[in-house]
C-alpha cells in the first residue's frame, strides 16, 4: 500500500526529530522511516534532503547503496533466505530453488497478492546450525524445504495456495 | 528459588528456545514448582541449543539440545530437582567441548543474564575499566602492547600501535568505532559476544577512550542482528543510568559516550574505511589509505577502529595483566582465536583456543566431521575471502603466519566444512557472484572484474576454449589483486585460485 502524503510526511518528520536531523544518522533515520511506512517513497527524499543539507542526490544514493532500504512496497511477510557458503553446504541451494517454487517468484520479487518478498541475505551469523531463513525479526535454523511450507503455513489462509 | 537458564541468543532462538522457554514456566506452574528463568547468553555450544541449565544453588546441571516436546517428559523425570533423563549432561563446565577449550573472552559467555551489570561485575568484570581509571593513558597503551593482541577483524594489524597512533596524535575529538559489521559467512563470535557479554565490549570501549584520549564511541552494528542489537541497546541504556557510560564513568570525572549505530546490510561495510563513511551517513564506498584512520578517521578526527573481540580482550588485559595474555598462543599470534565451526558439521559452535591449534584439531576433535556423516571434503577458513582448503592442509597450525604461509588466511577465525556433495566449480563462482553483488563500485577491477570472473568461470565449465579461459582467469584474478583499493577485490581470488588449484576436477 503507498502511503499518503501527510503519512510520508509524517514518518519523515518524526525519523528527523528523534535524531536531532542530525545527517550523520542518516542509515537511522532511513531504518525508521521504513519502519513506519514500509519502505521509504520517493516523496520523502526532498525533505530529508532540505532538513540534513544534502542533495536530493546523496540520499537518493544513499537509498540504492544499502540492501535494507526499498522504494516500493515489499509483500505483507518479507523472507530473507540466506545463501552464504556455511548455508550452501547444508543445502541452501535446494532451499532456495523450494522456496522460489513454492511462492512462485524469485529472489527480491513479491507475490502478485502481496504476500510475501523473499529476499537473499549474506550471512545471518546462524552458521552452525544452517540452512537459515529470516521472518521478520525471527531467524530460524536448519531449514529444510519441509520446514520452510511449515514456517510459512501460519501467513497463509486455510486451504489456500500462495498465488 | 531454583533458577533456570534458557538462552535468548540468536542460535539458540532459532532452534526454538523462546517457545522452550514458555514452556517449562507453564509447565512449571502445572506442577506449582517456583522457579526463576534467567535468559542467559550462550555457551557457544550451538550444537546443543537449546541448552538449558539449572542451578539449584549446588552448582549448574545442563540439558540439551531441548525441544518443546521434551519439555512435559523432563518434568516428569524430576526436571527441575536432579533427574536422570537421555539430555541430561551433567556439569556444563565439564561437557568435554567446552572443558577442554581456553575460555579467555568468552569466559563469561552463558553464565548469565547478559544485561545484568550485577552479574558482571560478580563475575570479575570491570576489574579492566577500574585499573585503567587510575592508569597514565599512556601506560595502558603500553599494556595493550605488551600483550601482544592483534586486531580480531581479520587483518591482524597490532593494537597497541593503532592505539598509539591515535593516542599521539592530538585532536580536539577522537572516536572509538567498534566494527561490529560481521558479514563474513561462518563467522558469528562477534554476534555471541554482543548477545552473551554485552559489557564486556562496553568495557573495552571505554579503556579504548581512556587510553587514546576519545570520549565518544560508536559500534557499528549490521542490521541483520536483531537480537544482538536487542541486547545492546538494553546494556548500552544500563550502562549509562549506573554511570559505567557518560560524564563520570564510575565517579572518576572521565566521561565516555556510546552510540549504537545500524547498519543496513552492506558486507562492505566491514570494511574499516567503508565504515566510517557509513557511520558519517553516507554510501559505504571505501577511502584511499592514506591518510590512516589512526589520523583522519570520523568526520576527519582520529579514531580507534577495532573489531568487537579486539575491543572486548582489552578488559581482560587490563583486568588480568598483559603478561597472562601474552603467555597464550604462539609466535607472533598471541593469546587466543575464536574458532567458529559452521556449515557442514556435526558439532559446530564457538571453539576458544591458543593460537597454534592444528586446524584438523578443530574440525575432528571439536566439530566432530561432517553433520551429514559423509567425508569431509573442502574447508574454507576466514569468510568468503579466504582460502579452501583440502584435506593435505588441515594440520596448518592456527596462526596468521602458519596460514599465510600456505596461502590462507586466518581473518576472522570463521571454519565452514563442506562434505564431498559441493561443487567446488560453483563454489568458485559463487565467490565472484558474491563479490559482484557486494562491491562497492569504486574499483573497476572489483566491480566489473567480478562479473567478468562468473562469465569466465561458466565458460571453463562449459568446456569452452578451456586453455584460453583458464589463462583469462589467471589474468584477472591478478589484475583484482593488484587494482583494488580493499580487501573485497584484492582477496576474491583467494576462495576462486584456492578452488581451482585443490579441486581442478570440479571445473571440467
Amino acid at each position: 500500500m503507498t502511503p499518503g502524503p501527510e503519512a510520508t510526511e509524517s514518518a519523515v518528520r518524526d525519523a528527523l526529530d528523534a535524531h536531532e536531523a542530525r545527517a550523520d544518522a542518516l542509515l537511522e533515520i532511513l531504518h525508521q522511516v521504513q519502519d513506519t511506512l514500509g519502505h521509504i517513497p520517493r516523496e520523502a527524499v526532498p525533505p530529508l534532503a532540505r532538513a540534513l543539507n544534502r542533495s536530493r542526490a546523496e540520499i537518493q544514493g544513499v537509498i540504492g547503496f544499502y540492501h535494507d532500504f526499498r522504494q516500493e512496497p515489499a509483500g505483507a511477510t518479507v523472507i530473507h533466505l540466506c545463501r552464504a557458503e556455511a548455508c550452501q553446504a547444508m543445502g541452501a541451494g535446494a532451499l532456495e530453488r523450494h522456496a522460489c517454487e513454492r511462492l512462485g517468484i524469485g529472489l527480491h520479487e513479491t507475490t502478485p497478492d502481496g504476500r510475501f518478498t523473499l529476499e537473499p541475505v549474506y550471512c545471518l551469523g546462524n552458521c552452525a546450525c544452517t540452512p537459515s531463513v529470516r521472518i521478520g525479526d525471527t531467524v530460524y535454523a536448519r531449514v529444510t524445504p519441509e520446514r520452510f511450507d511449515a514456517l510459512i503455513d501460519p501467513y497463509l489462509d486455510p486451504g489456500e495456495e500462495p498465488a | 528459588m531454583i533458577r533456570v537458564f534458557v538462552p535468548r541468543d540468536t542460535t539458540a532462538a532459532a532452534l526454538g528456545a523462546d517457545a522452550v522457554a514458555a514452556a517449562i514456566l507453564g509447565e512449571a506452574a502445572r506442577c506449582g514448582l517456583a522457579i526463576e528463568l534467567v535468559r542467559n547468553g550462550s555457551r557457544g555450544a550451538c550444537w546443543l541449543e537449546p541448552l538449558v541449565e539449572v542451578d539449584d544453588g549446588h552448582g549448574r546441571r545442563a540439558f540439551g539440545p531441548v525441544s518443546v516436546d521434551d519439555v512435559p517428559d523432563l518434568f516428569v523425570a524430576g526436571f527441575p530437582g536432579r533427574c536422570d533423563h537421555p539430555l541430561a549432561l551433567g556439569d556444563p563446565a565439564e561437557i568435554p567441548w567446552l572443558a577442554r577449550q581456553h575460555r579467555l573472552t568468552f569466559a563469561r559467555a552463558g553464565l548469565a543474564d547478559p544485561v545484568s551489570l550485577d552479574d558482571y561485575q560478580a563475575l570479575g568484570g570491570l576489574a579492566g575499566l577500574r585499573k585503567a581509571l587510575v592508569m597514565e593513558p599512556q601506560a595502558i597503551v603500553d599494556a595493550v602492547k605488551a600483550s601482544g593482541l592483534r586486531g580480531r577483524g581479520g587483518a591482524a594489524f597490532p593494537t597497541g600501535i593503532k592505539w598509539q597512533t591515535v593516542h599521539d596524535t592530538p585532536a580536539e575529538q577522537k572516536y572509538i568505532a567498534c566494527n561490529a559489521d560481521e558479514g563474513d559467512s561462518g563467522t558469528f563470535a562477534d554476534r555471541l559476544l554482543m548477545e552473551a557479554d554485552p559489557y564486556q565490549l562496553i568495557e573495552g570501549m571505554a579503556i579504548a577512550g581512556l587510553a587514546v584520549g576519545a570520549t565518544q564511541g560508536f559500534i557499528y552494528l549490521r542490521s541483520e542482528y536483531p537480537r544482538a542489537r536487542d541486547t545492546l541497546e538494553q546494556a548500552i541504556a544500563h550502562a549509562g543510568r549506573t554511570g559505567v557510560l557518560g560524564d563520570d564513568i564510575l565517579g572518576s570525572g572521565r566521561a565516555f559516550h556510546l552510540e549504537l549505530r545500524l547498519g543496513a546490510n552492506a558486507y562492505i561495510c566491514g570494511e574499516e574505511t567503508s565504515m566510517l563513511e557509513s557511520l558519517e551517513g553516507k554510501r559505504g564506498l571505501v577511502r584511499f589509505k592514506p591518510p590512516l584512520p589512526a589520523i583522519e578517521g570520523l568526520h576527519g578526527q582520529p579514531t580507534v577502529i577495532n573489531n568487537v573481540l579486539s575491543l572486548a580482550a582489552a578488559s581482560s588485559i587490563l583486568a588480568d595483566g598483559p603478561e597472562a595474555y601474552a603467555a597464550l598462543g604462539s609466535g607472533r599470534s598471541k593469546g587466543t582465536l575464536t574458532v567458529q565451526l559452521g556449515g557442514n558439521v556435526k558439532r559446530g559452535g564457538l571453539v576458544e583456543l591458543p593460537f597454534g591449534t592444528p586446524l584438523r584439531t578443530a574440525l575432528e576433535d571439536y566439530g566432530g566431521g561432517t553433520a551429514s556423516g559423509r567425508p569431509l571434503r573442502a574447508v574454507q577458513v576466514g569468510g568468503p575471502l579466504g582460502t579452501y582448503l583440502p584435506e593435505a592442509l588441515w594440520d596448518t597450525p592456527l596462526d596468521y603466519e602458519a596460514f599465510a604461509e600456505v596461502g590462507g588466511m586466518l581473518g576472522h577465525g570463521g571454519v565452514v566444512l563442506f562434505d564431498d556433495t559441493v561443487d567446488m566449480g560453483h563454489m568458485a563462482r559463487f565467490a565472484m557472484e558474491f563479490c559482484a553483488v557486494e562491491s562497492c563500485g569504486k574499483c573497476t577491477p572489483c566491480r566489473v572484474g567480478s562479473v567478468r570472473g562468473m562469465e569466465v568461470i561458466d565458460r571453463l565449465r562449459a568446456g569452452d576454449d578451456r586453455e584460453g579461459a583458464l589463462a583469462l582467469l589467471e589474468e584477472l584474478c591478478e589484475t583484482m589483486e593488484d587494482g583494488s583499493l580493499c580487501a573485497m577485490g584484492g582477496l576474491t581470488p583467494k576462495p576462486v585460485r584456492s578452488a581451482l588449484e585443490h579441486f581442478p576436477e570440479d571445473f571440467c
